[in-house]
């Protein structure tokens, strides 16, 4: 079995209040580390059989159209060894 | 007149949106988001409410619904369509509108009575106001924000499509102010606050949102 991997962030320009409302809860849990925190998704796909080329292609598609809003965020596809 | 009103798991506002279309004097007529049957209706609202829980994106998987390949075929053809708050994202994540809304930027679930000025009534849900004239209806949501990069904006404001902007504080941080948009045709319309709450004085804060629903009948019998 094999795994795929979409992660999906907001784009930098767009606001962020959800990674925000986290970073500002950090310091009071007495983590001073953060300068900032931004907050995405991962999908973790199974899929049979070690991952195809065409296979990647149809993840990238279905990133570009459902997993991911391009108007608002960006997304990576990779293949978990 | 047989006005459309789609129901997604998770939709709340439907029972109302039904409510005011009959109010404007139209049948309402209940569509199912898992059937591709328009059952010949005049008009369609996308209602507000929650579903799929928001899962994914607001909106997301109910722009992939049966009943939105038709909608999205029709609206091409011009056929109204009437997105209110969760509706409005269904429509942004269904392309039928640009931009996408987006957390509101205080963290907060608004919940409040708004005031709005109108600011185009060339499309077929806002043709019964004047321009600038300025409505009280209520709005309620925590992904209002509406968010499109530049170019979208200086389109939307070149073309006179941003069709109300709220007045006063900007409540939840979307660009320009935004309330509501129309697409080039003007058949389209998507809308945050929700006009279908206040069409009697029992139930909501004025009668303003009336004129949503009685703007598109008086545009289909001409």
């Amino acid at each position: 079995m094999g795994k795929i991997i979409v992660e999906v962030m907001l784009k930098p320009e767009i606001l962020d209040p959800q990674g925000q409302a986290v970073g500002n809860a950090l310091p009071r849990l007495g983590f001073t580390f953060a300068q900032s925190v931004r907050q995405g998704k991962r999908f973790e796909i199974e899929v049979a059989g070690e991952p195809t080329q065409a296979m990647l292609a149809d993840v990238e598609k279905a990133a570009e159209e459902f997993l991911a809003n391009t108007v608002i965020e960006t997304f990576v596809v990779k293949v978990e060894k | 007149m047989r006005v459309g009103v789609v129901t997604f798991p998770g939709t709340l506002d439907d029972r109302d949106a039904a409510r005011a279309v009959e109010y404007a004097g139209a049948e309402a007529v209940s569509l199912w988001h898992g059937s591709d049957d328009l059952k010949h209706v005049d008009a369609v609202v996308l209602p507000g409410g929650f579903s799929y829980g928001d899962y994914l994106r607001c909106g997301a998987i109910s722009a992939k619904a049966p009943i939105m390949k038709s909608i999205i075929i029709a609206a091409e053809h011009g056929f109204p369509v009437l997105g209110i708050c969760n509706g409005f994202q269904v429509l942004a994540e269904a392309h039928l509108l640009p931009g996408a809304l987006t957390r509101n930027a205080d963290m907060h679930f608004l919940c409040t009575d708004q005031t709005l000025k109108i600011e185009n009534n060339k499309t077929l849900w806002t043709n019964g106001f004047s321009v600038g004239q300025e409505i009280l209806i209520p709005m309620k949501n925590a992904e209002g924000n509406f968010n499109c990069d530049d170019a979208t904006l200086n389109e939307l404001e070149s073309e006179g499509r941003v069709i109300a902007r709220y007045v006063g504080v900007n409540p939840n941080g979307s660009r320009a102010g935004i309330a509501g948009i129309t697409n080039k045709r003007g058949n389209v319309v998507g809308l945050m606050p929700h006009p279908e709450h206040a069409i009697d004085l029992l139930t909501g804060p004025s009668k303003d949102g009336l004129t949503f629903f009685t703007s598109v009948l008086h545009a289909m019998v001409k």
